[in-house]
């Protein structure tokens, strides 16, 4: 995995939720550009209107927040915006785990923050995105991220996110089948299932008919009430 | 299936066009006439001279609501639209299967089945409403006749021919069209189809409704991504919507036929409703149009059922159907394009 990616390949970091959630539906919006706002999609856009700000940082005692923070991994291959990092100071050096920052006093140790619509989800699409952004800040900072948050606006709660191996590993899958199906420019076909019901793309997607549709041969037929010719 | 959203038509020349936060505003002599979120716009169709202001656009271009402004009579000039969008290699398969003869008579042959299976719907619809009042050995003829080019069709080597058998189609298919005209016959009747310009009121009102139709298929196919202007049966020419002429064929007798022929036969729209100039050119008055275009956004809310997918969908719907559909073909997904038939 010393894969390094060139500029112009990187994709976008926030579609690994998608790619996690359903491979169709990061292709439809990444590889067809197809977007349907919902009003899900909506909420979302607001809810991040503050933590988009990238003038609006804060220092707070020992906690410095940094709000819309440019990440990239060359490994991944992703580049993004995190919504939040926070900087914890430490009085001394901590190995691996701190930086220092400029102009300011200390060492730090960055955390990513990831603001959430909604309730936790039952599957890691949230987790694989906060992940993704944590190691892309492993890359630029060169400190190793142990945990992260994903706060919820439904709950008002945040969540610590262990950025354990398993879940750098499924990260890493991710976004290597993201590469390989951009390359490849194909849209996978729809697997039905629950989830599609949650999905904003559902009337761009029309599973039912990706997986299975009447014979468009048949139905010229029984249409023209002719015979359909073969070219 | 996608929410049927509503087209804005804005008629009135004095017309401001604005954004307030997530709103449009209509504004007349600088008052606030008309507010709507911008969610709920699918389309803003600007008749005349209406003004738009420049943060309005950049609403439409963000939420991907299409700008038109069409000339007072509904010539169509122009449309603020956000970037190309969509999928570039779905496009470029479009453009080398628009190069690919046996692909384009393959396509070409599709809309032009369907649109003359769908005239021949049209005519027998009146045959069976209206048994009493229409020549029906002359519908039924001419729907004989027209099964018999259906079939001819399928047998056609070039495009050339098949332009050949669509020409004949539609001139027997607009002999008979006066049959479906039942009232006001001595103000509304048509002897050829004519259009630039338009020689009597039946072809100035079909004329109006094809741009309507033009319009809503020309955004359904670049919502979906293909490009309006690479078309199959009809040849490329700058600023020719091509491809949306070609999905239209199969659209324009249901769509715009028959409601050209509700809407006389209803007495909502009269006689007077129209100008005919000294060299016989034939023009809509502003109040004609207002009710075309209220019957035409009505239409698009009623229901049927759509015959490929075989689900209830509301009319409006349809041109992006097809236009999903067509995709899904070019794109490899279905192995043939199914286009609309009306039965």
């Amino acid at each position: 995995m010393e894969k390094r990616h060139l500029e112009e390949d990187y994709l976008l970091l926030s579609g690994i939720q998608h790619m996690a959630f359903c491979e169709r539906q990061w292709a439809l919006i990444h590889i067809e550009q197809a977007w349907a706002e919902n009003a899900r999609t909506m909420e979302g856009k607001y809810l991040h209107e503050r933590a988009d700000n990238p003038f609006e940082n804060e220092t707070r005692k020992d906690v410095r927040v940094v709000r819309a923070m440019p990440v990239v991994s060359k490994k991944l291959g992703l580049r993004g915006v995190a919504d939040i990092v926070e900087f914890y100071r430490t009085g001394d050096v901590l190995e691996e785990v701190t930086v220092r920052l400029k102009n300011r006093k200390g060492w730090w140790r960055p955390c990513p923050v990831e603001y959430k619509r909604g309730r936790p989800k039952r599957d890691d699409r949230d987790a694989v995105q906060l992940c993704a952004q944590a190691m892309a800040l492993e890359e630029m900072l060169g400190v190793k991220i142990e945990f992260g948050f994903l706060y919820y606006a439904q709950t008002k709660r945040r969540v610590e996110i262990a950025i354990n191996q398993q879940l750098r590993t499924r990260v890493e899958e991710l976004s290597s089948k993201m590469h390989q199906m951009f390359a490849d420019g194909k849209t996978p076909k729809a697997q039905k299932g629950k989830h599609c019901s949650l999905c904003s793309l559902k009337e761009i997607c029309q599973p039912s008919l990706t997986i299975r549709h009447r014979s468009v041969k048949e139905y010229l037929a029984q249409m023209v009430d002719l015979e359909v010719k073969d070219y | 299936m996608r929410k049927l959203l509503n087209t804005l038509y804005v008629t009135m020349p004095n017309a401001y066009l604005a954004r307030d936060g997530e709103n449009v505003l209509i504004k007349i002599d600088n008052e606030i006439r008309f507010r709507i979120p911008v969610h709920n716009l699918e389309g803003i169709v600007c008749f005349g001279f209406a003004g738009a202001s420049p943060g309005l656009m950049h609403l439409c271009c963000e939420r991907g609501v299409t700008l038109s402004f069409l000339t007072e009579y509904g010539k169509f000039k122009g449309r603020v639209t956000g970037k190309v969008s969509g999928n570039i290699l779905l496009r470029k398969n479009q453009y080398r299967w628009t190069e690919n003869e046996i692909i384009t008579l393959r396509m070409a042959t599709r809309f032009i089945s369907a649109k003359i299976m769908n005239s021949r719907a049209v005519l027998h619809r009146a045959v069976r409403d209206h048994p009493q009042v229409v020549d029906t050995t002359l519908l039924t003829d001419t729907m004989k006749n027209l099964a018999s080019l259906a079939k001819q069709l399928q047998k056609v080597k070039d495009l050339h021919t098949l332009r050949g058998v669509e020409g004949q189609a539609a001139y027997l298919y607009f002999s008979a069209f006066n049959q479906l005209i039942l009232s006001q016959k001595e103000d509304f009747s048509m002897s050829e189809r004519n259009r630039r310009p338009p020689l009597d009121r039946i072809n100035c009102l079909l004329s109006f409704l094809y741009t309507l139709l033009t319009h809503e298929v020309v955004a359904a196919l670049e919502s979906i991504g293909l490009d309006p202007q690479a078309g199959f049966l009809h040849r490329d020419r700058p600023g020719r919507p091509s491809l949306a002429l070609d999905v239209m064929e199969e659209l324009r007798p249901h769509f715009a036929d028959r409601l050209a022929a509700t809407l006389i036969n209803r007495n909502q729209i009269n006689a007077n409703g129209f100008v005919v100039k000294e060299n016989g050119a034939v023009i809509m008055d502003e109040k004609t149009r207002k009710e075309v275009l209220v019957a035409w956004q009505k239409r698009k809310q009623e229901e049927i059922i759509h015959p490929f997918l075989e689900e209830k969908v509301p009319l409006g719907l349809v041109p992006y159907i097809q236009a999903m559909l067509l995709a899904r073909h070019v794109r490899g997904d279905i192995e043939d394009y199914p286009p609309f038939f009306w039965k």
